[in-house]
């Protein structure tokens, strides 16, 4: 198919390039515009064109042939691209080491335990030992098993209030100092998911200051929501980790700004509607996040005062490099990885404008927050998705070299969730973008 | 699923300000505290009289929905209803339909349908009257009979009912409430209600295992030791101490917990002279307090079941309309 986006605003964090274009894709596809029936759809309907997929699934991605299944069926699927992480231990058991090398060599880009605990510490020492033998990165969330047992939400004023049993700052900043320290003796590279505390966030902070080899990321709940969104009971906002105070809310808000938080992550977790509707120390944590991403990315840049570029610099380069994968440039000559959105366009988050099979979000009645902020264009049916694909993008961008493209798309990664840990890869943002498939057979349409 | 907007307005009222249904004491306005514990004294008399009954709910089904066991609250719940006039319709669901693996929600649809007028709840999940107050029909009202850690609301008001009995208010009073506060539903009742209607100085009294972190963000006096936590009280409310918290990490020995924070008469003596001692019940006799001081002057802990019969007729007929 080909494809022809005229004065579209094309922004491209790794190089900079932010200007009106136009956009010609010689042999593309809408990704999105397959049935509705996958969570893949939903990452494409949401801008994401590449996905961080965590080895809590079922089975454990613990075994070379699990990882080729996975990969075999992403690529049947008109979806994203997926990166899966490997299990650093056999069944997730936290005892024994997978075989990380064989799994790296089936596609593995790093190792995680997802949400399940190491609780010897002598397993985790020797884990990250053996990773660091081959350079492999290690994907932890800090959570301490005993600290966290039966916990719910926040130690903190709706846990006094309410008597729903509490997960500790503790829990978090324990496991994380453990953690640190054996990056400390390992030299092993560590990506830490979903942070939730300050507490937390100041020892990372510390941690990049001594030079250890440390990334984080946090879930975009975590970036607008805290634990006064827990009043009412509401189920939607029962998270893994828990909504902290607002304190620490701002203190990650103030960390992904300055830095200090590498990367946001969707924190997919799809949960149906049965498993929600329930007393809430008794629903099943977890919220859809993959389609909500991009919006709730440019909701807090346009809260916080930061340009587009900036914004989408932490769900694409960013997440790109966490992942140790090389990030695509827009350019002629290059792939079409591109997502289509328009942020002028109105959006309202509600059962009936999530794509995901999970429904569940703590934000429904969630609005743009002005002009230049989020939304989808789900209206437009003309485009009924916006992830991009193609093999070659001739796209004409002044200052941008043709030989600076790559063979393969730019990536968007996210950082842990499940099948959708994603970002939106390389953006082009198009302000009343026109898709035409009638263009001429040659030549480029210029700006 | 129905998207919920970020401020949903407050469940229990009506949109005129009327009760609609009993949740939690936290948030509901001292209006309402005060016209249900006036209700409940002009109830006080019924249980006096020859016949025991007024027809404030004549033709209604009370449905006492126990999702865990209780044997006193149940029984009051009870005899409150009937006092009203209503039909009882009791349901040990902790045995019943839930073990078969229906959902709460399947499980209130159903009995809903069998023309239900009020649901009174027990739950062991904090929240889980919210959620039936949520999804009832609009003429079906719900009272919270405890709810996990978080509310009991009507005991909370029974023991409003029996300070402003013996006291005559709240506005001069220094209550302290002493024990389990971490996992008690009944304590955060009182302490909502005790700050609501005006009462100056709320102390909790207990070691930190036993008290929730930001406990003081409720606008309660953390004490960990009784010595300066009973200093001239005028109310005394001890909280009962479940057998499973007696050892382990929670705290080493009941016989320790007795000794620090057990009521002894040695202990009251540091409260005012006409201090009151109040106690939810079930008692443990020798564990928080002292089988003397339990029976003794100071102790109103029966009168407190008594006026709870009143203070429920009182919350039932209001949430029913009347």
């Amino acid at each position: 198919m080909k494809i022809h986006i005229r004065n579209g605003r094309v922004i491209d964090p790794a190089s900079g390039f932010d200007a009106v274009q136009d956009i010609y894709i010689a042999a593309g596809r809408i990704v999105a515009m397959g049935a509705m029936e996958s969570e893949m759809h939903a990452a494409a309907v949401g801008g994401i064109t590449s996905l961080a997929c965590p080895p809590d699934t079922d089975p454990p991605l613990d075994e070379p042939g699990l990882v080729e299944m996975l990969k075999f069926r992403a690529k049947n699927s008109p979806g994203p691209r997926v990166y899966p992480i490997g299990a650093l231990t056999w069944k997730l058991q936290g005892e024994r080491l997978t075989e990380m090398a064989e799994l790296n060599e089936a596609g593995c880009v790093a190792f995680s335990q997802a949400d399940a605990p190491i609780i010897d510490t002598l397993v985790l020492l020797r884990a990250m030992e053996y990773a660091y033998s081959f350079g492999f990165p290690i994907w932890l969330r800090p959570q301490d098993y005993h600290l966290a047992r039966d916990g719910v939400v926040h130690d903190g004023i709706v846990s006094a209030r309410y008597g729903l049993p509490s997960i500790p700052v503790p829990a978090e900043t324990v496991a994380l100092q453990t953690i640190l320290l054996l990056v400390r003796e390992t030299g092993a590279r560590v990506h830490l998911c979903r942070l939730s505390s300050r507490a937390a966030v100041e020892m990372v902070r510390k941690a990049k200051e001594d030079g250890l080899p440390v990334t984080c990321d946090v879930g975009i709940h975590h970036v607008h929501l805290s634990e006064m969104d827990t009043t009412d009971f509401n189920a939607n906002c029962h998270l893994i980790p828990p909504l902290r105070s607002q304190r620490d809310r701002d203190a990650l808000r103030q960390a992904l700004r300055d830095g200090v938080i590498d990367a946001i992550c969707s924190d997919h977790a799809p949960v149906d509607d049965d498993a929600k509707e329930r007393p809430f120390q008794e629903s099943d944590p977890g919220a859809t996040g993959v389609e909500l991403l991009l919006p709730l990315t440019l909701k807090w840049a346009a809260e916080t005062g930061l340009t587009l570029s900036q914004a989408l610099d932490r769900v694409t380069r960013r997440p790109a490099a966490i992942l140790g994968v090389e990030s695509g440039v827009v350019a002629v000559g290059g792939p079409a990885d591109l997502c289509l959105f328009d942020p002028g366009e109105p959006w309202t988050v509600s059962s009936r404008t999530l794509a995901s099979l999970g429904k569940n979000s703590p934000l429904p009645g969630h609005g743009s927050p002005g002009p230049g902020a989020l939304h989808h264009h789900r209206r437009s049916r003309r485009l009924p998705g916006w992830a991009l694909s193609g093999e070659t993008v001739p796209v004409r961008i002044p200052g941008v070299s043709p030989a600076r493209s790559i063979p393969w798309w730019p990536r968007i990664s996210d950082a842990s969730a499940i099948p959708g840990a994603g970002c939106p890869g390389h953006c082009a943002v198009v302000r009343k973008a026109q898709a035409s498939r009638r263009v001429p057979e040659h030549g480029f349409p210029l700006s | 699923m129905s998207a919920k907007p970020l401020l949903t307005p407050n469940l229990q009222l009506t949109a005129d300000g009327r009760l609609r249904h009993l949740l939690t004491l936290d948030g509901l306005p001292a209006r309402i505290l005060t016209q249900i514990l006036d209700t409940a004294e002009s109830f006080i008399s019924v249980g006096e009289r020859e016949v025991k009954k007024v027809p404030l709910l004549r033709g209604k089904a009370v449905f006492n929905l126990f999702f865990e066991n209780s044997t006193r609250t149940r029984t009051t719940f009870e005899i409150a209803a009937k006092r009203l006039s209503a039909d009882v319709i009791n349901l040990n669901i902790a045995t019943s339909a839930t073990s078969k693996g229906e959902t709460l929600l399947d499980t209130v649809a159903n009995l809903s349908a069998m023309q239900a007028d009020m649901f009174v709840v027990r739950h062991a999940s904090s929240g889980a009257p919210h959620l039936i107050a949520r999804h009832v029909a609009p003429h079906i009202s719900v009272v919270n009979a405890g709810d996990g850690r978080c509310a009991h609301p009507t005991q909370g008001l029974l023991d409003m009912f029996t300070i402003r009995h013996y006291k005559g208010g709240f506005h001069n009073l220094r209550v302290a409430i002493v024990g389990d506060v971490l996992h008690s539903r009944v304590a955060r009742s009182q302490i909502h209600a005790l700050t609501t209607l005006g009462c100056p100085e709320v102390r909790v009294v207990a070691p930190s295992t036993l008290l929730p972190r930001d406990v003081a963000s409720m606008g309660v006096h953390v004490h960990h030791k009784m010595e300066t936590g009973l200093k001239d009280c005028d109310v005394i409310i001890m909280l009962r101490l479940q057998n499973e918290r007696m050892q382990g990490a929670l705290l080493p020995s009941a016989g320790e917990y007795y000794k620090y924070w057990g009521l002894t008469q040695e202990k009251l003596k540091l409260a005012k002279p006409d201090a009151i001692v109040m106690h939810p019940g079930p008692m443990n006799r020798g564990v928080e307090i002292d089988s003397g001081v339990a029976d003794g002057k100071h102790s109103v802990i029966l009168p407190q079941v008594t006026f709870g019969i009143a203070v429920r007729m009182a919350v039932m007929s209001m949430v029913a309309g009347n």
